[in-house]
């Protein structure tokens, strides 16, 4: 593994109450590094996610992004959290503004760019997730697919260090997922660090470099993409790989 | 009795205005400065350090529990007490009338913040903003947003809970109608003069509170 890790977690634990959710995780994902993160539901890969960025705290262990420790006290947390962007399974666009609002808002109060910069990188931005004409629709007047790349591109335009996705399709119907799916897969190609909790398998192969495979909070695998589908290791994982290619 | 002289609304209206001003500017405070408080109580409640919360609570459950009549007469005859100068009835109506309001408000508003999904914070937060950056840019808006059907009628219930000040001298457009009531005794005219005047001013709020309902809504 390379020394320059973007991302690392080092012995993290973390409980709900008694529920024991993430079990001594260690991972390092590098610099360009696209990883999918996949496992039955309840098995913490969404948990994992967001104690990256600390939506969710451990208890134990380390979490260290581009050389900034997630758990000391002396970190900035919305600072770290400004160079992390996420998209959530629901999207969670703010209803109550129009998309180019959406992408600007953070860029301005967070950032500090004045309107008409934070809203030429919008622009572009929408251009490119393929929603330019949609500047002035609101959330409700847009597709879930749409949505979800609004939410891309708001994430995007953080200039983020990487990114996070939380089961970005699955609140999608069918036939609006490859259009998320393209615009991620464009993401990677560009070089962009990802961390994806997906059970999307055609996604993985194609694009992670390698998957990770959770199971009752722990990693059971963390390998080469094209390893792990050819043969996975653990029992757990060769259930779960029947289970989700067989439709 | 030889029937009724509605000439007598005419003369005393100037007098009755006066009065419908003080019932207007109390309302007025209470809406603007029972929001803001209300809003500062309301966040305070749903803080994660427990003694705020706590205070905040006992705040708003004290003035719940306390009639307004109560409340006007505490801070007209015992804020002298308090900071040892008579402050006039003007200036402790409208403080009685903010924070009473407050207390509802921050209930109302309260309910409002819990109403945006959990989600939407979480996106705020992942963006970098800061809690209070989270609170006003999005989930406040959405919030009030929502809330804004239920904010007018408690401003109704506020706008006739300004009859109370009688109790402390004040003359809002209630007391000032039985004034000439009784001047002139000319008690049926007067009163359903006051009572027509609620019904426009109310009725015609509360159709407003219907439509902003349906915009919500919709």
């Amino acid at each position: 593994m390379s020394a320059a890790a973007m991302i690392e977690l080092d012995a993290v634990d973390k409980w709900y109450g008694q529920n024991h959710v993430l079990k001594s995780v260690d991972l390092r994902i590098a610099r360009g590094e696209v990883v999918v993160v996949c496992g039955p539901s309840g098995s913490g890969k969404s948990t994992l996610i967001k104690c990256i960025n600390a939506l969710e705290r451990c208890e134990r262990g380390r979490i260290v992004i581009d050389g900034v420790s997630v758990g000391d006290p002396n970190t900035d947390l919305p600072k770290l959290r400004a160079r992390i962007g996420m998209v959530f399974q629901h999207f969670e666009l703010y209803p109550h503004m129009h998309v180019l609002d959406n992408i600007s808002l953070a860029q301005r109060h967070v950032l500090k760019r004045p309107r008409a910069e934070a809203e030429a990188r919008a622009t572009a931005l929408l251009a490119r997730v393929g929603l330019a004409d949609k500047a002035r629709a609101y959330p409700s007047e847009l597709s879930g697919g749409q949505q979800q790349r609004v939410a891309i591109a708001r994430a995007l335009a953080m200039d983020p260090i990487a990114m996070l996705f939380d089961e970005p399709t699955s609140a999608l119907d069918p036939e609006m997922i490859s259009e998320v799916l393209d615009v991620m897969t464009s993401l990677a190609r560009d070089g962009m660090t990802m961390v994806v909790v997906t059970h999307e398998m055609g996604f993985a192969r194609a694009v992670a470099d390698r998957v990770v495979f959770m199971h009752e909070g722990e990693i059971l695998e963390a390998r080469p993409t094209a390893d792990f589908f050819r043969a996975p290791q653990s029992e757990r994982a060769r259930v779960f790989l029947s289970k989700v290619l067989a439709h | 009795m030889t029937g009724f002289d509605w000439g007598v609304i005419v003369r005393a209206l100037p007098f009755l205005w006066d009065g419908m001003t003080v019932s207007l500017m109390l309302t007025a405070a209470g809406i603007v400065g029972g929001i803001v408080f209300g809003t500062l109580l309301a966040t305070m409640r749903l803080s994660p350090v427990r003694a705020v919360a706590a205070l905040a609570a006992l705040y708003v459950n004290t003035f719940r529990s306390l009639p307004l009549i109560l409340i006007l007469f505490w801070f007209y005859f015992l804020m002298p007490f308090a900071i040892g100068r008579p402050i006039g009835a003007f200036p402790s109506a409208i403080t009685a009338f903010v924070m009473f309001e407050a207390a509802y408000f921050c209930e109302i508003i309260r309910a409002g913040i819990m109403s945006v999904p959990r989600g939407q914070a979480l996106a705020a937060k992942a963006t970098g903003m800061t809690p209070w950056q989270t609170m006003r840019l999005v989930i406040l808006p959405q919030a009030f947003r929502a809330m804004t059907p239920v904010m007018l009628t408690q401003s109704i219930v506020m706008f006739q809970d300004t009859s109370l000040v009688y109790v402390i001298t004040l003359r809002d457009f209630m007391t000032a109608a039985s004034i000439v009531a009784g001047r002139d005794g000319r008690v049926i005219e007067l009163y359903c003069f006051a009572a027509a005047v609620y019904f426009v001013l109310c009725f015609t709020a509360s159709v407003a509170v219907r439509a902003t309902r349906r915009r919500v809504a919709a």
